[in-house]
């Protein structure tokens, strides 16, 4: 692939200035190579779909699980229990289950399916740069190279800033590493195997919403199908056992409701104490705020009052992806080049930029 | 003798001497800001002043983007209520500023940076962790 010194340059231009498009570039001398999207290059441990459009983890064999149970319950909860519940009660009980199973699977699918908040690695000359700018720092010493960390003072709070070898930037605050996707994670929770995605920034409130419609549903399933055994007892008279072997499908809902409930309702508690405060799992776990650490520890994060964090948690503005993975790659990128004679070297080397 | 260089220039003849990455400023925590600190590298090539007032600008549209006020909060919760399809037909809010951004970025590159042999990389190309810097030679010194 050998190109002229001012085409490269004006490919490089157009490159540079033009801004965030999934259109591919309109010189009309690029037309060696066919056009890759970013999601096909991904160096994170993420598996795509759709041409990009779907993003998950890589062990997404929980999800599938997931999946099954969620729509197994519910499959033989419209067909066994509610008909006779809405004959018997009222059809409002499998509207209301309908619409709950709806929102379950809608924000299931979502928080599986979306960018979590990743951050892209940093490109070769940032990381170059980044690196000079350590061993500045360091006093150019050789050999065992320090820790890296950057402290920064947020609202009063010192916190330190840790460098990703990996992706090869400081990680902003609240971000995390997640090791199963080899990605950095804004406002990194945690890795959830049972939606198949890290929960983060970008995904957090489909998350929320997700379990706690779930614990709903897994209450109104356990208790209706409850209501239904009963019923059948006592209308029939046949006795508890006889009405149980009636309806063994309102046997088995109730069997995973009862075993479901306990984690699902205990993690959305969990979860809204979470976002009461502004805290990650992460940060929780570690108890980086907690007053334990030091009186004077508090969440420099937290808005102040309990509205304020679950309206900003829930209803704030959602950032765009930052990865751009339906975008095309613009190969040839522009490195530096040597300030001889101009023409651009590709793929320069660390002993050529520490030339500048 | 041109000591200004056009866009059209730069694309023919210049090559790249060096990068300045503008890190991001977290003081204020984890919003979208960048530092204000005027860059050595720089100081030959454009007014601190004029850089300051870009940078400046910059982290005010993406203050703007993240600010928590009423307009997010009914976007958020009419998002919620149509379970998110509504963004499938309008831009959220925060998109509607990125384009303002990329624009802006377009306008300074023109007007102010190209001249003088600089050129500014959108930051949402760069992950929103740096803006972008480059420093073209200047031609006029290699005579």
């Amino acid at each position: 692939m050998h190109l002229g010194v001012s085409e490269s340059m004006r490919e490089c231009e157009y490159s540079q200035i033009s801004t965030r498009s999934s259109t591919p570039m309109e010189t009309p001398y690029k037309k060696r190579t066919p056009k890759k999207r970013k999601w096909e290059a991904f160096p994170g441990r993420n598996k795509f779909y759709c041409d990009g459009r779907i993003m998950m983890a890589k062990q997404t064999g929980v999800f599938y699980l997931t999946l099954v149970l969620i729509l197994v319950t519910c499959g033989l909860f419209f067909t066994f229990d509610c008909p006779f519940l809405a004959l018997q009660l009222t059809p409002i009980i499998p509207v209301i289950g309908g619409v709950l199973f709806l929102f379950v699977l809608g924000t299931l699918l979502r928080t599986s399916f979306s960018d979590p908040g990743v951050l892209p690695r940093a490109t070769p000359d940032e990381a170059a740069d980044l690196e000079r700018q350590i061993d500045v720092a360091n006093g150019g010493t050789g050999y065992r190279p320090p820790p890296r960390t950057k402290e920064v003072v947020i609202n009063g709070q010192t916190v330190k800033l840790k460098y990703c070898f990996t992706c090869k930037i400081f990680r902003p605050p609240r971000a995390s590493h997640c090791s199963l996707c080899d990605n950095c994670v804004e406002r990194f929770d945690h890795h959830c195997p049972w939606v198949g995605n890290c929960v983060g920034r970008r995904n957090y409130r489909f998350f929320y919403m997700f379990i706690l419609s779930l614990s709903f549903l897994t209450i109104f399933i356990f208790a209706f199908a409850i209501t239904h055994i009963i019923l059948l007892a006592v209308s029939h008279r046949s006795g508890f056992l006889n009405a149980l072997k009636d309806s063994p499908a309102s046997v088995l809902e109730v069997v995973v409701c009862f075993f479901s409930v306990w984690s699902i309702v205990g993690l959305s508690g969990f979860h809204t104490y979470l976002i009461s405060s502004n805290q990650t799992t992460n940060e929780d776990i570690k108890g980086s705020w907690s007053s334990k650490r030091g009186k004077d520890n508090y969440n420099p994060y937290s808005h102040g009052n309990i509205f304020t964090n679950c309206c900003a948690a829930l209803c704030g503005p959602l950032p765009p992806s930052l990865i751009d993975r339906r975008g095309f790659i613009q190969s040839d990128a522009p490195q530096l080049a040597p300030p001889t004679n101009g023409i651009t070297m590709y793929g320069a080397t660390q002993s050529q930029q520490s030339h500048m | 003798m041109a000591e200004t260089h056009s866009l059209q220039d730069m694309r023919q003849q210049a090559a790249i001497a060096a990068k300045v990455f503008i890190q991001r400023d977290y003081t204020n925590g984890t919003v979208c800001q960048f530092q204000t600190k005027f860059p050595s590298e720089l100081e030959t090539r454009i007014d601190k002043q004029q850089f300051e007032e870009t940078v400046r600008t910059l982290n005010n549209l993406y203050a703007e983007a993240e600010k928590l006020g009423s307009q997010s909060y009914i976007e958020g919760c009419l998002a919620c209520l149509t379970a998110y399809t509504v963004f499938l037909c309008m831009e959220t809010h925060y998109e509607k500023i990125l384009k303002k951004i990329a624009k802006y970025i377009q306008e300074q590159n023109d007007k102010i940076y190209a001249p003088r042999g600089l050129l500014l990389t959108d930051p949402i190309e760069r992950g929103l962790r740096v803006i972008e810097v480059t420093i073209f030679e200047d031609r006029s010194l290699t005579r």
